[in-house]
């Protein structure tokens, strides 16, 4: 968690939306801007290029409003998806309360996914983060189109889970959005978390709030 | 460390960094002073309200001295510890404090690069001392939110977000 500023009475929780090139993430943060009520987000910033691919990120803080004394906000970042902004990509992650990742469905755009996946991890750690101790999502979007592959095997790709070390979670905890499925769940002896995952078509925003409540529930617990 | 780092920032942390910039303003003729984290969050302002909107502002700078510190890298330098941005009437200083927020100072015709820089050296030093205290301190002290919080947020998420 990064800041709690007694002065002005704010918290300010930072998200970031992550993946591979052109596979959504913009997309994301747009609808949301496009939905939520406009007194309660500000202006969105987009440093792209002229094609309109993000060239260091987008911006966008969204207003919570005032919980117990405190005015809460979100502030939504992406980043630049394409392998050679990695230096812009892992700026954006400093002080990172929050990660969405956004994968691309479509079959051919597994290595991309995996690579971002892997990108993700070694910058986090790069800052000292740990991915699989932070509030962490994963989106599968783009689920309209025709070549994307089954969530069974994008699951088994990027959400293999990791091994859970605190015994005091050793404990069957079903995924409360997907029913008889688990997030952490005992496997061939050994203990596994995955991440909350969702389906999704941001273009149409189907998915995209979803998502977007797991992570900030997930990340306001991290408060306390 | 599993996530970043916390630390909190008080109402008497606030009160002496604004007296201190209180101080600087006055000394160097300048407009407005804002303290950002490298996070992108605005920590304060003091002096004239900006007519720009603070919070995307304060994104923009952390970005901006972000990708400035890789490029002192790339020079074989460790850091630039100050940048400088010169428009036709208005420009922006900002300096680094202790590796962990900005100081932006904006300014007018009224005063020149010179004066600021002169007089921005001593509230840097200043400023330096305070958030080293509140970054020693934090983690061990700074209380968390009540418990009740987490409820009221989530009715929260469910209606922004809908339920």
């Amino acid at each position: 968690m990064s800041m709690i500023n007694y002065a002005s009475r704010e918290i300010n929780c930072k998200l970031v939306y992550y993946g591979p090139g052109l596979g959504g993430k913009t997309t994301n943060l747009e609808h949301v801007y496009n939905k939520v009520a406009p007194g309660s987000r500000g202006k969105m910033i987009s440093l792209a290029t002229e094609t309109e691919r993000t060239l260091f990120f987008d911006f966008l803080p969204v207003d919570l409003g005032t919980i117990r004394g405190f005015k809460v906000k979100f502030h939504l970042y992406t980043v630049p998806g394409q392998v050679y902004y990695n230096a812009s990509r892992k700026l954006i992650l400093k002080g990172v309360d929050g990660v969405v990742f956004v994968a691309d469905s479509q079959i051919e755009r597994m290595d991309a996914n995996l690579e971002a996946m892997q990108n993700l991890y070694e910058n986090m750690t790069q800052h000292g983060y740990d991915v699989t101790k932070i509030p962490f999502a994963i989106q599968y979007n783009k689920r309209d189109l025709p070549n994307a592959s089954p969530i069974p095997e994008l699951q088994a790709a990027l959400n293999p889970g990791w091994p859970v070390t605190d015994p005091t979670k050793h404990r069957a905890t079903p995924d409360p959005y997907h029913e008889s499925q688990f997030l952490v769940n005992q496997e061939d002896g050994q203990w596994v978390e995955r991440a909350p995952y969702f389906e999704a078509v941001a273009l149409t925003g189907e998915g995209v709030f979803d998502t977007l409540k797991a992570i900030s529930k997930n990340v306001v617990k991290t408060l306390g | 460390m599993s996530g970043a780092s916390s630390w909190s920032f008080r109402e008497d942390d606030s009160r002496r960094i604004q007296t201190i910039l209180s101080g600087f303003l006055g000394e160097s003729n300048s407009r407005t002073a804002l303290i950002v984290d490298r996070t992108g969050q605005l920590v304060t302002t003091v002096g004239e309200s900006p007519a720009f909107d603070p919070t995307a502002f304060a994104s923009l700078t952390a970005a901006d001295f972000s990708a400035n510190d890789q490029l002192a890298r790339m020079l074989g330098e460790s850091e630039f510890g100050a940048l400088f941005h010169q428009g036709e009437r208005e420009s922006m200083y900002l300096a680094d404090i202790a590796r962990r927020v900005i100081l932006v100072v904006l300014f007018d015709n009224r005063t020149t690069l010179g004066l600021v820089k002169l007089r921005v050296k001593t509230a840097v030093t200043q400023l330096t001392q305070v958030f080293t205290e509140m970054f020693n301190r934090d983690g061990t002290s700074a209380p968390g939110v009540q418990s009740e919080f987490l409820g009221e947020a989530e009715d929260e998420i469910d209606k922004l977000f809908g339920a």
